[in-house]
């Protein structure tokens, strides 16, 4: 397998869709590619630092606050009656 | 190495019987439907719009446009994916309006060449993200991804950070599944390289925290 083979199937691997046997040559190619281990090994670890860093939390005061605007709007449209857009 | 696998395990079982008091007119059930999700949505459009104000705008204007088309909600879909598919494109909008000058479209066709191919392969110390404080961490985090095309940017976070599948995010985005993979490992290949330059290892063992400006 090439490296640029190997990129093509990174997200599959990665997202754990691969069938057995490509998975077997990915894993064989990443035994002796240590740049191709570095590229998979770095991708992962570039997702889950996204995943858990709470970037864009919504803070309680402006959810509730957002809540309550959603809230009124409807309230207002079902007094306008079904369908009143 | 084991695999990544998305972490979304929203209740569903209660969902549709909420969606349907809803669509009667019970506000009240909408509200739980908007406490289950306004977090996502505020996530998604901040990601989209990189705009806190725009951001607040869309979980308004995409929870009251479900709303008032609860009616067209087939219940194919999941409630949660037809309603990432309303803020995604009220998102979209607000971006377009601010940046007009640029084209924003999750149809544009990205270059075809290898434009992600890994240009720099440098390894990384083993927790990068202890380097950095949580507001260090954030910043970095939000200034990189802002650098991804909105196409790339909506992808990942629909796939990655909220955890949709493929299919979803296709569904969702009204992508076909290869443009969504096709996408993502671009994404996914222009963070990592453009989070290189503050997480990788020096060679005298040092930690390199970056110099601030990507």
């Amino acid at each position: 397998m090439k490296c640029s083979e190997f990129l093509q199937e990174l997200t599959n691997y990665l997202d754990g869709v691969i069938d057995d046997r490509t998975k077997a040559e990915l894993e064989e190619h990443l035994v002796w590619c240590h740049n191709c281990y570095v590229v998979c090994d770095t991708t992962k670890k570039t997702i889950e630092i996204y995943r858990d860093s709470q970037l864009y939390e919504l803070p309680d005061d402006l959810r509730s606050r957002l809540r309550s605007a959603i809230v009124s709007k409807c309230q207002a449209q079902k007094k306008a009656g079904p369908g009143g857009d | 190495m084991s695999t990544i696998q998305p972490t979304l395990g929203a209740p569903v079982s209660d969902e549709l019987a909420l969606v349907q008091a809803a669509k009667t007119g019970d506000v009240g059930a909408f509200e739980e439907l908007v406490k289950r999700y306004d977090r996502n949505v505020f996530r998604i459009a901040q990601h989209i719009t990189q705009n806190r104000e725009d951001a607040e705008d869309v979980v308004q204007d995409a929870f009251l446009k479900a709303y008032t088309n609860l009616g067209q909600f087939q219940g194919q879909s999941k409630f949660y994916t037809w309603l990432v598919r309303i803020a995604v494109n009220e998102a979209l909008m607000k971006l377009r309006r601010r940046r007009p000058e640029r084209m924003v479209s999750l149809d544009e066709e990205v270059k075809t060449e290898d434009d992600s191919l890994p240009r720099e392969v440098a390894d990384w110390s083993p927790n990068p993200e202890q380097q950095y404080n949580q507001a260090e961490l954030r910043d970095i985090l939000s200034r990189t991804i802002q650098g991804l095309p909105a196409s790339f940017r909506t992808v990942f976070v629909l796939r990655d950070v909220e955890g949709l599948s493929t299919e979803e995010t296709a569904e969702a985005l009204e992508l076909s599944v290869p443009a969504v993979k096709s996408r993502l490992l671009r994404a996914r290949l222009q963070l990592r390289e453009r989070l290189n330059r503050y997480f990788q290892k020096r060679e005298n063992g040092d930690e390199n925290r970056g110099d601030g400006n990507p």
